[in-house]
């Protein structure tokens, strides 16, 4: 086994795409703080992507092998840490998600994905049949479900849910049966309609998360109450039109109206400021993204290689497709930031050692 | 087979966007606008208006309303309880407020409290960054000076009614002040300026954080009458609390004086916000104190009405002027008696033209109205201004009757009756006038014949005047008997002036027949109505002043009289007062009788409904609207003793 391979075998095209998509990222929470009593706060950003971009390639140096050996141990501190967190952790916006590390809260939600996303892979890796048997499929279920419900005692559903799509990609490409794809479906929507029928969400879900569904059924009926993020967001994006209204003149964005603009509703203000022109922009960098996720996943070396690389892709494109749907109005607002344009520590440290694992296949693909 | 999830998911995102930022957009675009910007109206300050010498007769006083801006719901729930408090407005009140605005546009604020304490504006301003739902405008409301001076003439302001908003063609808008009465619904034009916008840009949490352009209010314009602070200020201390009605009016020019009516409302208490209690005891009020006297109570103008008898004698010659009557106290016409005002303590004996002025004769009038007819005097009524409206710049004026058989046809398809025209001709029966139209009327004889339209705007355009061309004998007569009333031992001879020629003729209209007074026993509500109309010089007056004291039990020489003299003497003292010092006034104390019509019709009538009159008996007469000639008016009524002065 070969050890430090060249700088050449980067994705070199991957890091451009990552890097144009941090800078508008960058521009617009600029854009979105200046002269309010957030300003800097694109500066402590360039401070994550730095940390990032270090930590990145720190991780694509190491080994995914050795990482993948790892997997039960780092299941372990996982659940442990959200133990913690439920037990001892730092209430934020009314909810349990971060602990102090190295002097900044980190959410340690945005750990586990990363945790899930190797264990997922090694799990899958070792199933060598070319059928998925039940009894695995229920194991992985229940690998991924117990820090799903962790995580939701937290609460934070956005983050749970991002744990599924890592699930079900892994789940296919192990080879899914389709009967057992029809039954988890039907569990799936059951579980989606109780959500949405109120006499069962009202003992599953917290009241604000009833509400932001409720909110999201019926935005106009309470225009200024839980569907006022969703209508404010939808009129900066409306109002934006196809040029867009320019970099700091989008009033929703300047005046405060759209909700966290600068982290989980960002594609907002950048619709705004910089219309269609510019959200075809943002979402051609992420669709290269995820296509160029998806090709560093065929190109890996072996089974567990695969799996990682699309685990991070899922759970990518899973953010995209969330966050901005909620943006839109298209979906409930679940609080789930828009990878690498939000603001936010622990969330962009998260994406960026995922591509760190990205990294460290793509490196080792000739290795053997 | 991921590739064509991820393109698939980003087309479909896209196509969301698309929808949003290409279909909608203008329909975002509107929105955003609304959001950011907040329009704060900037009330235009009405127009003031000035006595004829520039004195200040009504203007405005600054004041704040509280607005609520309503454009956030949640933030408005929340904040009621607190606004409650702070402002002491009950909770119930401002969800009222709320929900009766609620088909409003969001992005207009409301009224919560018209007239904020310096405690309220304090409270706002401590509480801007957590309560900031809450705005103040300066609006300057109108200030009339206290006690209701002037107030029927000056009318008031209120809130826009639903009706007016309408009919306005967008000029008012839910919440505008306009005029409701008297000369501010008439100059409303005029004195209403253009509210203007101030327009802000306001932040999520409704902070303030930038100006746009601001639309300047434009202030009404103000306007000067004609009315004489002084005079008018002698007019409403000389007839005090008594209900009634004075106008002055300048007969060569028909601008207005003074205008009084009595009772009155004080119109400041309605420049804030009427409470429906008040509202309500104020239109209940068997005074009626909103009724304008001056320009609405129709009422029978009793002995004044003599005065046009007399000239319309004079121009027909019919009876000719050397007609004598003689006046033994009655008389009996149709086998029925009528009686002078005099029956039962003396008689006028043979009676001429001019002694019938002095004295107020009614046996003599009623022979020259017998031998005249209904028609004529109708005729000569009409022209000279009775029955229909002076045409005074202000609104609902009141027409007044003069009676005539075509009208006795038209409303109640019968005949005339002889024995009526014994009553109209001397100011009884179904007559009836207004305070105004005895004035103009009376000041236009005195003028040979001209009738100026009574006007209070001061350089009103295109005054109408009426010409009907009285012989120049005839107003030589007419004027030389009216002065004779004051000045020759008439039933005016109280009043006299030294130095000034004031001139006039005394009325005492029954409000009841002597039959129903005789049941009821005498009560003060059917006590008769004191008229005296005078003016000075004696030809071509300066001013002619009506004056009507409704229900004193006195007769007009006695009651109304010395309202008259007071004011024409205010005149010339303000007159002389640079030329010739104070006029030394020598009063005359003679009590002197009056003249009242023993026709047994009643006569009391109050505002408006003058169409389609009902036939009312007698003791109900008192309250009802209008009063038909009665048939009682051709009975004769039974011998009275004791209710004659």
């Amino acid at each position: 086994m070969k050890d430090a391979p060249g700088t050449r075998d980067y994705d070199w095209w991957l890091l451009a795409i990552l890097a144009a998509i941090c800078t508008v990222g960058v521009i617009e929470i600029y854009s979105a703080t200046h002269g309010s009593p957030l300003a800097g706060m694109h500066m402590r950003q360039v401070r994550w992507l730095v940390i990032g971009f270090a930590l990145m390639f720190a991780l694509s140096r190491l080994d995914y092998h050795l990482i993948l050996d790892q997997a039960p141990l780092l299941y372990v501190i996982g659940i442990v840490a959200l133990i913690a967190v439920l037990v001892m952790g730092h209430s934020r916006f009314g909810a349990k998600r971060w602990i102090p590390i190295l002097g900044e809260f980190l959410q340690v939600s945005e750990l586990v994905k990363l945790i899930i996303i190797i264990v997922v892979a090694r799990f899958f890796a070792e199933v060598r049949t070319d059928e998925l048997s039940l009894p695995d499929l229920i194991k992985a279920g229940l690998l991924v479900g117990l820090p799903l419900v962790l995580i939701l005692k937290q609460p934070d559903l956005g983050t749970a849910l991002v744990l599924l799509p890592m699930l079900v990609v892994g789940a296919f490409l192990a080879g899914l049966q389709w009967q057992h794809a029809a039954i988890v479906s039907l569990v799936g929507i059951l579980a989606v309609g109780s959500v949405f029928y109120p006499p069962v969400s009202r003992h599953i879900l917290k009241p604000y998360q009833r509400e932001r569904v409720t909110s999201f059924l019926h935005p106009e009926e309470d225009a200024k109450g839980s569907g006022y993020q969703v209508l404010q967001s939808k009129i900066a994006v409306g109002s934006g039109g196809f040029w867009g209204k320019g970099f700091g003149n989008g009033t929703q964005n300047q005046l405060g109206y759209i909700p966290v603009r600068y982290s989980d509703f960002i594609m907002a203000a950048w619709a705004e400021e910089q219309g269609f022109k510019g959200v075809l922009l943002a979402l051609g960098l992420y669709m290269a993204l995820l296509l160029r996720l998806v090709q560093n996943a065929q190109r890996a070396k072996d089974r567990a290689g695969m799996f990682l690389v699309m685990g991070v892709a899922a759970a990518l494109g899973f953010h995209v497709l969330v966050n901005v749907a909620m943006v839109i109005g298209a979906m409930p607002v679940t609080g789930i930031p828009l990878p690498l344009m939000s603001y936010g520590g622990s969330a962009t440290l998260f994406v960026f050692l995922a591509i760190g694992l990205v990294m460290n296949v793509r490196l080792r693909r000739f290795v053997n | 087979m991921a590739s064509y999830v991820i393109v698939g998911m980003v087309g479909v995102l896209l196509l969301g966007f698309w929808k949003l930022q290409v279909i909608d957009s203008d329909k975002y675009l509107s929105m955003a606008e609304r959001n950011r910007v907040r329009s704060i109206p900037v009330i235009a300050p009405r127009g003031r208006m000035l006595d004829r010498d520039g004195r200040v007769l009504v203007d405005n006083r600054p004041s704040f309303s509280v607005l609520l801006l309503r454009d956030d719901p949640a933030l408005v729930d929340k904040n009621l309880p607190g606004i409650s408090e702070g402002l002491g407005i009950p909770i119930e009140d401002l969800k009222d407020d709320l929900s009766t605005t609620r088909n409003l546009p969001k992005f207009q604020p409301i009224v919560i409290k018209p007239e904020a304490s310096d405690a309220d504006v304090a409270f706002i301003e401590s509480h801007r960054s957590d309560i900031p739902i809450l705005e103040m405008i300066s609006i300057s409301r109108r200030r009339y000076i206290s006690g209701g001076f002037m107030a029927h003439a000056s009318g008031y302001v209120g809130e826009v009614g639903e009706a007016q908003i309408e009919s306005s063609n967008g000029r008012f808008r839910p919440g505008d002040f306009v005029g409701k009465t008297g000369l501010e619904k008439q100059y409303n034009d005029l004195l209403m300026g253009t509210d203007g916008l101030r327009r802000v840009i306001v932040n999520s949490v409704g902070k303030e954080v930038g100006p746009l352009p601001t639309q300047e209010a434009i202030p009404g314009k103000q306007i000067q009458l004609t009315i004489d602070y002084d005079l008018q200020q002698v007019a409403e201390q000389s007839l005090g609390t008594r209900p009634g009605a004075v106008v002055a009016l300048d007969p060569r020019t028909g601008e207005v004086l003074a205008m009084v009516s009595r009772p009155t409302p004080d119109p400041n208490d309605f420049s804030v916000r009427v409470s429906k209690e008040e509202w309500k005891r104020l239109n209940e009020d068997p005074l009626h104190p909103l009724l304008n006297r001056a320009i609405q109570a129709q009422l029978a103008p009793g002995s004044v009405f003599k005065i046009i008898t007399a000239t319309a004698m004079l121009e027909d010659k019919v009876p000719p002027e050397s007609y004598t009557a003689f006046c033994p106290g009655y008389a009996t016409f149709y086998g029925r008696q009528f009686k002078c005002w005099v029956y039962g303590k003396s008689s006028h004996g043979v009676v001429n033209f001019r002694k019938a002025i002095l004295d107020s004769c009614d046996i003599f009038f009623y022979n020259v109205g017998m031998k005249l007819g209904i028609d004529r005097l109708a005729y000569y009524a009409t022209k000279m201004g009775i029955g229909h409206k002076t045409g005074v710049d202000l609104p609902s004026e009141e027409s007044g009757l003069m009676p005539s058989q075509e009208w006795v046809e038209r409303v109640f398809h019968r005949k005339w009756y002889a024995g009526e025209t014994i009553s109209v001709s001397t100011g009884q029966g179904a007559v009836t006038t207004t305070p105004l139209q005895l004035a103009r009327t009376i000041g236009g004889i005195a003028m040979g014949g001209v009738f100026k339209q009574p006007h209070l705007l001061k350089d009103a355009q295109n005054v109408g005047e009426e010409r009907f061309n009285i012989s120049e004998p005839t107003v030589q007569k007419i004027t030389d008997a009216m002065y004779g009333v004051v000045n020759d031992g008439g039933t005016g001879a109280s009043l006299k002036l030294a130095g000034i020629e004031l001139s006039g003729k005394s009325g005492t209209a029954q409000v009841i027949g002597y039959s129903t007074r005789e049941r009821l026993g005498k009560q003060k509500k059917f006590e008769d109505n004191a008229w005296f109309v005078g003016y000075a010089p004696r030809r071509n007056p300066e001013i002619v002043v009506a004056v009507l004291v409704q229900e004193s039990g006195q007769h007009g020489g006695t009651a109304s009289g010395p309202v008259v003299r007071d004011i024409i003497k205010a005149y010339y003292d303000k007159k002389n007062k640079n030329t010739q010092g104070q006029t030394t006034v020598e009063y005359n104390h003679y009590d002197f009788g009056e003249g009242t019509n023993p026709a047994d019709a009643a006569a009391v009538v109050h505002a408006a409904q003058s169409e389609a009159p009902a036939k009312i008996e007698g003791a109900s007469a008192a309250t009802a609207a209008i009063i038909p000639p009665q048939p009682e008016s051709q009975t004769v009524p039974p011998p009275s003793k004791g209710t004659r002065r």
